[in-house]
């Protein structure tokens, strides 16, 4: 499991990419109660939004970590965004990425690395 | 998501030990450092508020006393009936302006011994201010902390009815409202009692501590309009929807018609119709839109008819939920459309509240 800078876990299986957040961001987030999902098939470069989120009190968004395809989205969050309190790590992934260069996963922090990172 | 930075020089609530002992989330809000949450989180917070008793810490609004005098003094500020309130009661107002605007939004009670008003916080230099230059003997209470806390007991007080309580050797002054659109009460006490008494009461399993976060979701669910979202300095008490905050008394052809800034505009609003109006919308998806989004009559092309005052997810409706301000002529039984991240994405108009209030008249 990697992590990036913005509280994103990303877990690397061929050349897909699971991408979710972290039980850090999702209790910084509060209670979600919408989430925007990116569409299948979409080329998505390294920096853009794809994900909106949504709390009682504000909007926030996540990423693209890595530049590739979106292969496979969490339908689950469009009907329980609570999921992403309850299971941010497990049943919460957002979507699947399909990267070109898997030694791209290599700059991002490893987990002592984040949990320094959030001050752990 | 990046970290929110702390600003500085904020002022601290008197309870603030207490908020962080209760383990508050605090942020900037008019210059104070104010709890948003606790750890059960804003949605906790709103279905407990509703279903049981919350405890919130408003000190950081302008509490004001003025001598009993000033009533007259203050309908000329305010479109108000405040003479014709009676001893034990407080009421709605609205400072306008000159354009008919609104300065701020109060709650003004007529006690026994004098006239006790409740400002904004963000607002609350401006109301002295403006107060002292017309009324003399204007002092701003600095030594009482206040909250609002749904109460059990404290039976024989209705809606909008205000007295002095004793409470372990202090006056707590007290009334029966509390802008979440649930029986409330709002609970002025002395500085050095304040820890006491919140601790009292939180004592009671029935009471938890709740943020500013909940809090205004459930003004938002009750219909509640927040100065500067729904009402600043040019929308009109009418537009905003308050006009019935507007006695007979100071209306066309009432014993003390206008005579408050703005009235000529004020009254012939309240004649004719104003130009915009406020309307309560309910996003026919899952997206809440929030304050600022631009609404339109059509799903694409035509002009702008209006935005978003206030939007976010109300707990209690399951759903988001947003105030409006539009185009008067716009047909009330309409779909509408607001540009969402570049979407134009269906609501449906609907009467406010979007929840019942639970108001013990």
């Amino acid at each position: 499991m990697k992590y990036t800078e913005d509280h994103e876990w990303l877990s690397l299986d061929g050349d897909i990419v699971t991408v979710g957040i972290t039980e850090y961001a999702a209790t910084q987030l509060g209670d979600v109660v919408f989430v925007e999902l990116p569409e299948l098939e979409t080329q998505v470069a390294r920096g853009d939004e794809i994900v909106v989120i949504e709390s009682v009190k504000a909007a926030s968004d996540i990423v693209a970590p890595l530049d590739g395809e979106i292969v496979e989205i969490n339908e689950a969050l469009v009907d329980d965004p609570a999921l992403v309190n309850d299971d941010p790590t497990g049943a919460a992934w957002f979507f699947k990425i399909k990267i070109e260069d898997d030694a791209a996963l290599d700059e991002f922090m490893d987990e002592d690395e984040y949990k320094e990172h959030i001050g752990e | 998501m990046a970290e929110n930075a702390t600003a500085p020089m904020l002022t601290a609530l008197p309870l603030a030990d207490l908020h962080a002992e209760l383990g508050a989330k605090c942020v900037p809000f008019a210059g104070w450092s104010m709890p948003v949450q606790y750890p059960q989180g804003v949605m906790a917070e709103h279905l407990w508020t509703r279903a049981h008793a919350g405890l919130f810490d408003v000190s950081h609004m302008g509490q004001l006393r003025l001598p009993k005098s000033a009533r007259e003094g203050l309908e000329a500020l305010i479109p108000a009936d405040l003479l014709g309130l009676p001893e034990g009661r407080q009421r709605y107002g609205i400072f306008t302006n000159a354009t008919g605007g609104a300065l701020d939004d109060l709650m003004v009670a007529h006690r026994v011994g004098d006239i006790f008003v409740v400002v904004n916080a963000a607002r609350h230099a401006h109301d002295v201010a403006h107060l002292r230059a017309h009324i003399a003997g204007v002092e701003a209470v600095s030594d009482r902390a206040l909250l609002a806390a749904l109460v059990p007991g404290v039976a024989a007080m209705r809606f909008m009815h205000v007295a002095v309580l004793r409470w372990q050797g202090a006056d707590l002054w007290i009334s029966r409202s509390g802008y979440t659109g649930e029986d409330g009460f709002e609970i002025s006490v002395p500085v050095a009692q304040a820890e006491g008494f919140a601790r009292a009461l939180l004592a009671d399993a029935r009471v938890a501590p709740i943020g500013l976060g909940a809090r205004d979701s459930l003004r938002l669910e009750a219909g509640l309009p927040l100065y500067c979202q729904e009402m600043d300095e040019t929308i009109t008490p009418v537009e905003a929807g308050q006009g019935w905050s507007i006695g007979r008394a100071r209306r066309a052809g009432g014993a003390r018609a206008g005579g408050f800034p703005g009235a000529a505009i004020i009254l012939e609003q309240l004649a004719h119709g104003a130009p915009r109006r406020r309307v309560g919308l309910r996003p026919e998806g899952r997206a809440p839109m929030r304050a600022g989004v631009a609404l339109f009559a059509a799903a694409a092309g035509g002009a702008q008819i209006g935005a978003i005052t206030s939007g976010g997810f109300g707990p209690s409706l399951g759903g988001p939920m947003a105030i409006g301000l539009i185009d008067a002529a716009t047909d009330t039984d309409s779909v509408l459309f607001g540009d969402l991240r570049g979407k134009r994405l269906a609501l449906q108009q609907v009467s406010l509240p979007f929840v019942p209030p639970g108001y013990k008249r």
